[in-house]
């Protein structure tokens, strides 16, 4: 019922990135997001999503059972209780408002469903959101694309997007977060 | 059937490891970005390790999956200014959110409705994305 360590956590990736590249597959979540836009109509005006949507419907089935995984997850695994959060990390986040680290999984001001009636919050949702989208179909991959599957492959263009990452996480959570929360 | 079963479980398994692991975690992912906690590395590094043994072991032994066909594994484009700027444009958001475009389904799973936004949207940036890719640097 407790949160699992690096050493579980970890090893379980490697476990989904085998089971896909045996079924044939790729371990990749981004590409859904261009999988929805062709499934809408988008290829009919731009070139980008056009092409058979449906060779990608496996990812829509992972998306969907990741859903369904998080509900089983939260609601029939958990004792309520997370991992220790460093306390630098607590107080910080603390004098930010931004309140249960170490105590819940998820920021409630972010999170919570009340942070859908809180303007700020939804711009701030929707900024992050749309710079996930865009970015990670520029670079080709996410965390799951490039950080797992590319490195694995030890891809030099997967390297380079994983320091991007780094180098946008980077500015975002020292530079920019703490003016924005 | 047995596709769509096997594809349909393999993200109940990714779902659940989100979560138990809390890679999904806003939390892990601000102190992954201020260094404060081996979790996230440790997880990232894990998965890689082993990932670089299994995709290594496929590709010298010309393994075979599941159903009986050569495992095929593409390289991923050479596009080095669009891996970078792209990529950094990711990790704005994924700092900002502590969501990745994974995470963001399983969150929405286990309830934290607000994600809906961050995921309406990242449907919109993709989309910008493929409007503007022709005059963008790759």
């Amino acid at each position: 019922m407790a949160p699992w360590p690096w050493y579980v956590g970890g090893p379980a990736i490697a476990v989904v990135l085998f089971l896909l590249l045996f079924s044939e597959k790729r371990f990749g979540m981004s590409t859904n997001l261009k999988t929805m836009c062709s499934m809408a109509g988008a290829g009919k005006k731009i070139p980008f999503f056009a092409g058979d949507w449906k060779a990608n419907r496996w990812g829509l089935l992972v998306a969907l059972g990741a859903a369904v995984g998080g509900f089983i997850a939260a609601t029939y695994m958990t004792n309520g209780s997370v991992g220790m959060i460093h306390p630098d990390v607590v107080t910080e986040l603390n004098q930010m408002g931004i309140s249960g680290a170490g105590v819940e999984f998820m920021p409630p001001e972010l999170f919570g469903i009340e942070a859908l009636t809180h303007p700020k919050t939804l711009v701030l949702l929707a900024l992050g959101g749309f710079l996930i989208g865009f970015g990670t179909r520029y670079a080709g991959g996410c965390t799951s694309g490039h950080a797992i599957s590319g490195l694995s492959d030890l891809q030099w263009p997967s390297f380079v997007a994983v320091i991007g990452f780094f180098v946008g996480g980077l500015l975002m959570n020292h530079l920019i977060l703490p003016y924005i929360l | 059937m047995k596709r769509t079963i096997l594809y349909f479980s393999i993200g109940i398994l990714f779902g659940i490891i989100m979560i138990k692991s809390e890679a999904a975690s806003w939390f892990r992912i601000y102190e992954m970005f201020q260094f404060k906690s081996f979790h996230m590395y440790g997880i990232i590094g894990a998965a890689v390790a082993l990932g670089v043994v299994i995709t290594q072991l496929i590709k010298r032994n010309n393994m075979r999956s599941f159903f009986g066909t050569e495992i095929q594994i593409a390289p991923k484009p050479k596009h080095i200014k669009a891996s970078l700027y792209g990529g950094s444009i990711f990790g704005l958001g994924w700092a900002l959110t502590g969501a990745c475009p994974g995470p963001i389904y399983v969150l929405i799973g286990a309830g934290y409705l607000p994600l809906l936004v961050v995921f309406v949207f990242a449907l919109l940036g993709t989309y910008c994305y493929g409007l503007l890719k022709p005059r963008l640097p790759h």
